[in-house]
């Protein structure tokens, strides 16, 4: 029998960290995500599978802790929430130059600026467009639910490694809070030495008689040089766009509307559907799991279909234009949102809905 | 070595093993040349070379990997000590060491630099002082002396202006964590050798776990100082030694 357990999202990817064998998670309190560390420390992972866990000063320290983890091959993770990812950008950039795996979560409140603790997702930009300098992608899985908390973390740090690109859960404060049922991942040993030299041959491990230094950097001076190292960067972000979309359809199949939503905000909009559905509207929702690779292709396939599309996110309409960019113009694209820690109810969406019929 | 010329057993010196063969890119005269050197001599020595990670700065030492043949890690500005503290605890049988200017550690990465060593990372911090942003054309450092010139400012540093020289070092000695903080320095063979104890010494503090140790190096810089590479030791051992004087500030 599986083991259940009522847990809330933050504490959910704090207890999938320790399971799926991470080696290290290095972060800075902020509110609302700060459950992630305390629960690490008081769980002693240390004493157990061996994990580090630490304080670190700053987020800024963080994400550079984080990439010193990356450097030697180690499963390093942080977490923050919008302020504190802000902070971290410049180690984002980093981390994406030096092409080294790592898991970043992100568990947004309102902004700009200080804002508000309260549940957002205006951080869609920042996360999907590269919020630091230089042309970079980081893999962005959204979660809707404490069991895909739990679940993205291993997907999360399995993605990151196979294509040495940092993965980033893009969760909100809503999702981190709430308290749901949960099955965590199963127990999996941290890698050992020999495995990381195995698996990670370029990482900085200590250099044997037997190959050259081994240097971790995203600097290179020469501009043709340069441009290939980008070159091969882009050319992997095209191989996990071919692969490795992920999204969820809530009866879309016969839908004249359809209704694209992620993370919390699409919790509220699957009610919003259903309220539509009793009206005998055919409303359908399309859910990204990977904000990026964003899933394009099924969008512009719905395109050809549904009369409108309607975007329901806690910003001022972000993901949307992703969404106008896979319709292309062929149907109509309305964006409903609420900023400033505002959750919508579904009647709110309802009625967004009925106004573009 | 099978240079004809060279009789092995007259041989006085040898390139250490550790040392690439790459030409180094730093002025005639820079003092970052003979640390590398020093620095590698030691992993040497200590027969470190498969077990150390090294954390490069943004600085004229930025490709201090083309020069010590060790795994490195090239750190944004400032934050050698944050990937160090990662590093060490994550490989804790490794010797991990950060090499930094004093803009790199003494202003941007003055909060990695301090929290670091207050925490007691068992790494070292190899601190080049040369009172300038050498890298980056001449500009003033946190430890540019009072009155000394630099390009951004050019008439000398003004306390008003740009208030006073940092001298970090023994603020860092203070700290609970640190376990040695010395300033040496490498403008005579003399110094050399003692900058060399001392390196030797703060790496085993780091393989025992004794906590922090920072060796700092009162270094010149002639091309942003704009002097020749002879004056500039003169001139450093006139000014900057009277502000930064050598020797142990803590020995535990
Ligand atoms: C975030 C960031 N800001 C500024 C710079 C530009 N920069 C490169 S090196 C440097 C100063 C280097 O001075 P120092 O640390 O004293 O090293 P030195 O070259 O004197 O050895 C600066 C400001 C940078 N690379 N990154
Ligand atoms: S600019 Fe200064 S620090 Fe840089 S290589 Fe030249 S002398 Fe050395
Ligand atoms: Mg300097």
């Amino acid at each position: 029998m599986e083991e259940v357990s009522l847990l809330k999202g933050n504490e959910a990817i704090a207890l999938a960290a320790i399971r799926c064998g991470a080696d290290g998670y290095f972060g800075y309190p902020i509110t609302p995500q700060s459950e992630i560390m305390e629960t690490l420390m008081a769980q002693k992972p240390w004493e157990t599978t061996g994990m580090t866990v630490l304080q670190a000063e700053s987020e800024v320290a963080s994400i550079y802790m984080v990439f010193g983890g990356a450097s030697t091959g180690k499963k390093v993770m942080t977490s923050s929430s919008s302020p504190g990812v802000s902070l971290m950008q410049e180690g984002v950039s980093f981390l994406c130059g030096a092409d080294l795996p790592c898991l970043i979560v992100n568990v947004m409140r309102g902004g700009p600026g200080l804002g508000t603790i309260q549940p957002s997702q205006s951080d869609y930009f920042q996360s999907t467009k590269g919020g630091g300098h230089g042309d970079y992608k980081l893999i962005v899985l959204a979660p809707a639910s404490v069991q895909e908390m739990a679940d993205f973390v291993d997907l999360g740090f399995t993605l990151s490694s196979k294509y040495r690109i940092p993965s980033m859960i893009l969760s909100d404060g809503a999702i981190g809070q709430m308290m749901e049922k949960v099955v965590l991942p199963p127990f999996k040993p941290r890698q050992t030495a020999e495995e990381i030299i195995k698996q990670c041959p370029w990482a900085a491990t200590g250099k044997p008689a037997n190959r050259k230094n081994n240097i971790i950097s995203s600097l290179e001076l020469d501009p043709s040089k340069m441009e290939k190292k980008n070159v091969e960067r882009q050319e992997r972000y095209r191989i996990v766009e071919a692969t490795e979309v992920r999204y969820d359809e809530y009866m879309c199949e016969d839908a004249d509307y359809l209704i694209i939503a992620f993370g919390s905000a699409a919790r509220i909009s699957q009610n919003a559907v259903e309220i539509l559905r009793e009206e005998g509207i055919k409303v359908g929702m399309l859910r990204p799991i990977t904000l990026w690779p964003f899933p394009s292709k099924v969008i512009s396939k719905y395109a050809e279909k549904v009369k409108s599309m309607l975007t329901v996110e806690l910003n001022a309409g972000q993901m949307i234009e992703d969404v106008k960019l896979a319709v292309n113009g062929k149907v109509p694209v309305l964006h409903y949102g609420r900023m400033g820690g505002i959750v919508p109810n579904p009647e709110e969406i309802v009625d967004a809905l009925k106004k573009q019929m | 070595m099978s240079n004809p010329i060279i009789n092995p057993k007259n041989l006085v010196y040898e390139k250490s093993s550790v040392l690439l063969d790459n030409t180094m890119h730093y002025c005639p005269g820079c003092s970052h040349g003979t640390v590398h050197r020093i620095v590698a001599e030691v992993i040497e020595e200590m027969n470190m070379q498969d077990k150390t990670i090294g954390c490069a700065p943004v600085g004229c030492a930025v490709f201090i990997y083309n020069y010590i043949n060790v795994d490195f890690a090239e750190c944004a500005h400032g934050r050698a000590p944050a990937l160090a503290t990662a590093i060490k605890r994550l490989n804790p049988d490794h010797l991990v060491f950060t090499y930094q200017g004093d803009g790199d550690l003494a202003a941007i990465g003055t909060g990695e630099t301090i929290h670091a060593c207050n925490r007691g990372e068992n790494i070292t911090i190899i601190f080049i002082n040369n009172g300038i942003y050498g890298m980056t054309g001449g500009q003033m450092a946190p430890t540019t002396l009072v009155g000394m010139k630099s390009s951004t400012c050019p008439y000398g540093r003004d306390v008003q202006l740009n208030g006073y020289p940092l001298n970090i070092t023994p603020l860092l000695a203070q700290l609970e964590g640190t376990c040695y903080v010395t300033r040496q320095s490498v403008h005579t063979a003399n110094n050399v050798k003692k900058t060399k104890k001392a390196i030797r010494k703060a790496f085993e503090n780091s393989m025992v776990g004794k906590g922090t140790s920072v060796v700092e190096v009162v270094s010149s810089c002639n091309s942003g100082w704009k002097m020749s590479p002879v004056k500039a030791n003169t001139w450093m051992e006139e000014n900057m030694l009277k502000a930064y004087p050598l020797g142990d500030l803590k020995d535990k």
